[in-house]
Order: C-alpha cells, then structure tokens, then sequence
C-alpha cells in the first residue's frame, strides 16, 4: 500500500471516465427519460381528454333519448286526445242525428195522430148525425143544420 | 498454500503487481514487496491499474450502448435498468444539491459504478486472480481496485479539485480566502479560522478516501483470513461475510458518491 504514480493515473482516468459519461453517456438517456416521461404525460391527458368527451357524449346521448321519449310521449298523449276528441264528436253527432231523427219521427206522429183525429172527427160526426138522424126519425136537412152540425163536430 | 507461511501467504496477497525502477537501474515489475517499496513514487501499480480501466470500460461501454440505445419508447431490458439507476442517481443528486450544474449528476453516476463495480471484486474468492497470474507468470496481482490508497485518493483528490475550482468560481478568489479565513471567529481570530477550516477542507477529500479505502481493505483483509483457515470451515465465515459485503460494497460506492455531491453542494453555497 505504498503511495505511487498510481494515484497520478487514477486520477487522470477518473476525470476521463467522468468527461466521457458527461458527454456522451448522461446527456442521451435523461433526454430519452424526459421526452418519454412527457410523451406518457401526454398520453395520459389525452387519455383523460377522451374519457372527458366520451362522459359528455353519455350525457348527451342521454339526454336526446329523454328528449325523444319525452316527444314521444307528447305525441301519444295529443293522438289520444285527439282520438278522444274525435270519438265525442261522433258521439255528439250521432246524438244530434239521432235527436233529429226521432224529432222527425215525431212530429211525423203528430201530424198522423192529428190527421187521424180530424178523420176520426169528421167520421164521428157523420155517425152523430147519421145517429141523431136515426133518432130524430126524420130528414135532416144538412144544409139547413150543417151550423148545428158543424158546431157539434166542434165539440167532439 | 502448502508452501508458505500464513504471513507470507498474507503479505503475497497484499502486495501490488508494481512496475517501476528496479534496484539494478533497470525498468520493469517487482518480484517482491521490499523491491516495490524500494521504487518510490514514480511508480505504478499495474494490477489496480488494469482493473480499474477494465471496470471503468465496462461501465462505459454499458451505459454508452444504452444511451444509443435511448429513445422515448418503450423501455427494454438493459436501458431499462440504466435509466433506472439514472434516475436513482439524479433523484440523490436533486436531493443534496441545490445548485446547478450539468456535471454533478454524470460525476455522481461515474463514482458509484466505478466504485460499486470495483468493490465487486472484492467477492472474487481471494486466491482465484493471484493463482491464474502466477500461471501466468504474473508474480502478484491484487484485485480489488479499491483496497489501493491511490485508487480511492486519485478519486477523492478528482472530487477535491471540482470542490477548489467550484468554490473560486462560485464565490469567486476573495469569497473563497474569505471563508477560510474570516469564521467562524471574525478576522481577529484569523490564524485559528484558517486553521479550523483548513482541516476542514482537507479532511473531505481525506475522508472520502480513506473511508472507502479501510472499508475494502479490511473487508479483503478478513477475507485473506478465512482463506488460512482449513477449506472445509471457511464457507461458515466466508459465506455470512459476503453476503455482509454485498451490503458494504453498495453502502461504501454510495457513500463515495452522496458525499462528493454534499461536498460539491457546499461549494456552491455562498454561506454554511
């Protein structure tokens, strides 16, 4: 363990060995870690950038379908008032026509019943004075009575 | 080693491969610890050397083919642990220095493979490298980059020179004087200020160094021990200490390296 020009080279080789991984070794390799380290940074914020996007498409996605549901329940709930709307409307027609119908029929009635009564009368009247005629025994002249008549027909 | 003694058994595995002067005036490597020795200081250890420029090309040659390989796409096998053990490294660097500067985080990246990888000779089984260099013809060769002074000064004294050079240029000549000389005392107490923070700046570098220099030399040392014992016993010892180790030789290049940015970090700190 003596001292010697050992240490004088030892030294030399040292600085060199040093000089050299300064230069050529330690420049390269941080380099390369650096731009990786950025490039897996960019990569993971890309990566963040598109879950982001992908939740508001969700979202989106989400909220059109509640929209068209919503739309469609709209239109569902209009076609079946409208379809309500159109059963009453057939319901009050019909009713109407009905009503009319039956007024008609009615007032048709009426007229018949009425028709009938006069006939009836008038029948009525000719048995009165064919009867009255057959208790009296004796002519009557109808033109004579036929205020008498028509008085008594009015009564009927 | 049946032909030796338990010391010299020792004292083989201490002794670094050295080239130098011999004592006849000629140049080549020592045959024996007292003829190292003899060389001085002008004078290399070949094996710590070789090992270290081995392991530091590794390292290199690693971490440069993943650093081609790097791109922003997917990670895979090998660049995929480098950019881990980047990352390990500058989140220690971002967590003691609060500077800036480009060279701190590659520095501190250097320090620990090249220590941790060195360390990791200490788990080579002691007698494997000196028995293949003596088939060799390789009278010594001591593995462990990091169990030789020089290594972990010639580091720890690299470190000490970013400190000097990172302190005048951040707190410029006079900030820096200033603060060796001007506290904690004011400037009458100037002599006892340079003292205190001049033990305290040379200490760092000291320190470093001899930490991790006693830390893997006593780990080898214990190894070298166990070795003496009788083979069918060593794994009781040697087995539980390097599991111990794998802990320490991760532990010391961390160390090595958290200091150096702690250190570089106060010199570029106008105040502490």
């Amino acid at each position: 363990m003596n001292i010697n020009a050992t240490l004088l080279g030892q030294t030399i080789m040292f600085v060199m060995f040093v000089w050299f991984c300064m230069k050529y070794i330690w420049p390269p390799i941080t380099n390369a870690m650096g731009e990786r380290a950025k490039r897996i940074a960019d990569g993971l914020a890309a990566g963040e950038r598109g879950k982001s996007e992908l939740e508001l498409a969700t979202k989106k996605s989400l909220e059109i379908l509640h929209e068209a549901k919503q739309k469609a329940a709209e239109v569902i709930s209009q076609a079946e008032n409208r379809a309500a709307q159109i059963v009453d409307e057939a319901k009050t027609a019909a009713k109407e026509e009905g009503e009319r119908l039956l007024n008609g029929a009615k007032a048709e009635i009426e007229q018949e019943v009425f028709r009938a009564r006069e006939s009836l009368r008038d029948q009525v009247a000719a048995l009165a004075v064919a009867g009255a005629e057959k208790i009296l025994r004796q002519e009557v002249d109808t033109a004579k009575h036929a205020e008498l008549l028509k008085s008594i027909q009015s009564e009927l | 080693m049946a032909t030796e003694t338990s010391s010299e058994y020792i004292k083989h595995h201490l002794t670094h491969l050295t080239w130098g002067h011999l004592p006849d005036g000629a140049w080549g490597v020592a045959q024996n610890a007292e003829q190292a020795k003899a060389m001085g200081f002008w004078s290399l250890n070949l094996d710590t050397f070789f090992v270290s420029l081995l392991l530091g090309a590794i390292f290199l040659y690693i971490f440069g083919r993943a650093a081609k390989a790097a791109n922003a796409g997917v990670p895979s096998g090998l660049l995929n642990f480098v950019e881990w053990m980047v990352e390990f490294v500058e989140d220690s660097v971002r967590g003691s220095f609060s500077g800036r500067n480009a060279l701190v985080a590659p520095l501190a990246l250097t320090i620990f493979f090249w220590i941790y990888l060195m360390n990791w000779m200490d788990l080579i089984p002691v007698d494997y490298v000196p028995y293949i260099a003596g088939a060799l013809g390789v009278p010594f060769f001591k593995v462990v980059p990091t169990t030789d002074p020089n290594a972990t000064f010639g580091m720890s004294i690299g470190v000490f020179l970013l400190v000097l050079y990172y302190s005048i240029k951040i707190k410029g000549l006079g900030g820096f004087v200033g603060e060796l000389t001007l506290q904690p005392f004011g400037k009458f107490g100037l002599p006892a200020n340079l003292f205190l923070e001049g033990v305290n700046l040379i200490s760092k570098p000291v320190s470093l160094a001899l930490r991790l220099f006693g830390n893997m030399y006593a780990g080898e040392m214990i190894f070298i021990l166990i070795a003496i014992l009788p083979f069918w016993v060593q794994w009781t010892l040697s087995l539980p200490w390097a599991i111990f180790h794998i802990l320490i030789v991760t532990l010391q290049a961390f160390i090595f390296m958290t200091l150096t940015i702690v250190y570089l970090d106060m010199a570029h700190q106008e105040h502490h």
